[in-house]
C-alpha cells in the first residue's frame, strides 16, 4: 500500500512539475506533510536543507529521501523511479512526434503564462514552513532568533544572491553557537 | 569505449559533482557533450534545450534522457539518466542512514534549528525573484498571490492550481498566436 502512495504521488509530481526543483517543493510539500502526514514540517525542512547542500538534482534528492523515510531502501528507490517515470514517457513522446523549437511555440507561451503561478506555488511552500516547528522561539518573549536568522538569510539570497549552501552551513554555526 | 558507458559516465561525473540543480549542470552537459565528445551539434544541442525546458518533471533527467537518445539510442537515455539520478540515489541514502542515527543527538538538533529558518528565507527569496523576472504588474499579481493563498491558507492541492494555471496560460497563448497571425495575415 506505502508503494503505491509511494508512485501515485511521485509519479503525479513528475508530470505537473513545471518550473524546476523549486516548483516540485510545493507538490511535495502538499503530498507528504498535509495529505499524508509521512512528516512533520520540521523534518520536511531538514530534508529541505540536506537535498540543497547535497550535488544532484533537488527533486531527486527530495525523492529518494522521502521514499527511505516511509518505506525504507525499497521505498527511496521506487520514489526516485516514479519520479523519473513521466520524463521518460514525455520525452519519447518528443522524439517519436519529432517535436522542435519551431512548432514549440505555443508550449513556450503557455510557459511564460505559467511563471507567474508557479512563484506563487513556491511562495506558498515558504509560507506553509512558517510555523512553531520551524521558529519555535517566535513571539514568546524570547529573542527571536530564528526570525532574525529567516530576516538576515533573505536579504543575502534577495538582494545579494549570497550562495545558498554558504547561508544554510553559517546558520547551522548559529545555531549552535546560540540555542 | 562503447558510448552508452561513455554516456553513463559523462552524466555520473556531472550528477556527482554539480551543486544547485539543473541549470548549474547545463553549461557542464554542453562542454561534456558539444565541446570534448562533439557527439552533437552546438545549435542543435541548444535547439534540444529549448525543448525540454518546456516539459515538466526533473530537467537534469530529462536532458539526460535527450541527449543520450540523440548519442546511442534507447540504451543511451537510459545510461545517462542512470547516471545521472545514482550519485543522488547513494549520496542521500547514505546521509539518511546517518541523520537517522543522529537527529536526536542535542547538538544535531542544535544546528538544524538554526538551519530551518534560513531553508524559509532560501525559498521565499527565490520566489520572489521570479515574480520579478516574469515582469509581474499591478494587474498581473492577482495571479501569484491568488495561488499562494489558495495553496497555504486553503490547502488546496498545488496540482490543482497548476493544472488551472495551465489551462488559462493556453487559452492566453491561443490567443496571442491567433493574433499574431492575423497581423501576418492583414500586413
Amino acid at each position: 500500500m506505502i508503494y503505491l502512495q509511494l508512485l501515485w504521488v511521485f509519479v503525479k509530481i513528475g508530470v505537473l512539475g513545471f518550473g524546476g526543483g523549486y516548483a516540485m517543493l510545493s507538490l511535495i510539500q502538499h503530498e507528504v506533510v498535509d495529505h499524508y502526514a509521512w512528516m512533520t514540517t520540521a523534518e520536511f525542512t531538514d530534508m529541505v536543507a540536506i537535498s540543497q547542500m547535497t550535488p544532484g538534482p533537488i527533486s531527486i534528492n527530495l525523492a529518494t529521501y522521502v521514499g527511505y523515510n516511509t518505506a525504507g531502501i525499497g521505498g527511496s528507490l521506487l520514489a526516485s523511479f516514479a519520479l523519473c517515470l513521466p520524463s521518460i514517457i514525455m520525452v519519447y513522446l518528443i522524439i517519436k512526434l519529432f517535436i522542435s523549437k519551431k512548432n514549440n511555440a505555443l508550449m513556450n507561451n503557455t510557459l511564460k503564462g505559467l511563471k507567474p503561478a508557479i512563484a506563487g506555488l513556491i511562495f506558498a511552500a515558504g509560507l506553509s514552513m512558517m510555523n512553531l516547528q520551524n521558529f519555535p522561539d517566535f513571539g514568546r518573549g524570547q529573542s527571536n532568533i530564528s526570525v532574525m536568522i529567516c530576516a538576515l538569510a533573505f536579504a543575502a539570497s534577495y538582494f545579494f544572491k549570497a550562495n545558498p549552501i554558504l547561508l544554510i552551513v553559517l546558520s547551522g554555526v548559529v545555531g549552535l553557537i546560540v540555542y | 569505449m562503447k558510448k552508452p558507458l561513455q554516456l553513463f559516465l559523462t552524466f555520473f561525473k556531472i550528477g556527482a559533482f554539480t551543486l544547485g540543480g539543473g541549470y548549474a549542470m547545463l553549461t557542464l552537459v554542453e562542454k561534456a557533450v558539444v565541446d570534448q565528445k562533439k557527439w552533437i551539434p552546438n545549435d542543435e544541442f541548444w535547439d534540444m534545450i529549448a525543448v525540454v525546458q518546456s516539459l515538466p518533471g526533473v530537467f537534469a533527467v530529462n536532458t539526460a534522457l535527450y541527449v543520450g537518445h540523440r548519442v546511442a539510442g534507447t540504451k543511451g537515455a537510459f545510461a545517462a539518466m542512470l547516471g545521472a539520478i545514482i550519485p543522488s540515489i547513494t549520496i542521500i541514502l547514505l546521509l539518511a542512514t546517518v541523520f537517522h542515527e543522529y537527529r536526536d543527538q542535542p547538538v544535531v538538533e542544535r544546528i538544524f534549528k538554526g538551519i530551518r529558518p534560513c531553508v524559509v528565507a532560501l525559498i521565499l527569496a527565490p520566489s520572489l525573484r521570479m515574480i520579478k523576472s516574469a515582469k509581474v504588474t499591478w494587474k498581473t499579481a492577482i495571479i501569484p498571490i491568488a495561488a499562494a493563498f489558495l495553496i497555504w491558507w486553503c490547502k488546496i492541492s498545488p496540482a490543482y492550481v497548476i493544472l488551472s494555471a495551465i489551462a488559462g496560460s493556453l487559452i492566453y497563448a491561443l490567443i496571442i498566436n491567433k493574433k499574431s497571425k492575423e497581423k501576418e495575415v492583414n500586413s
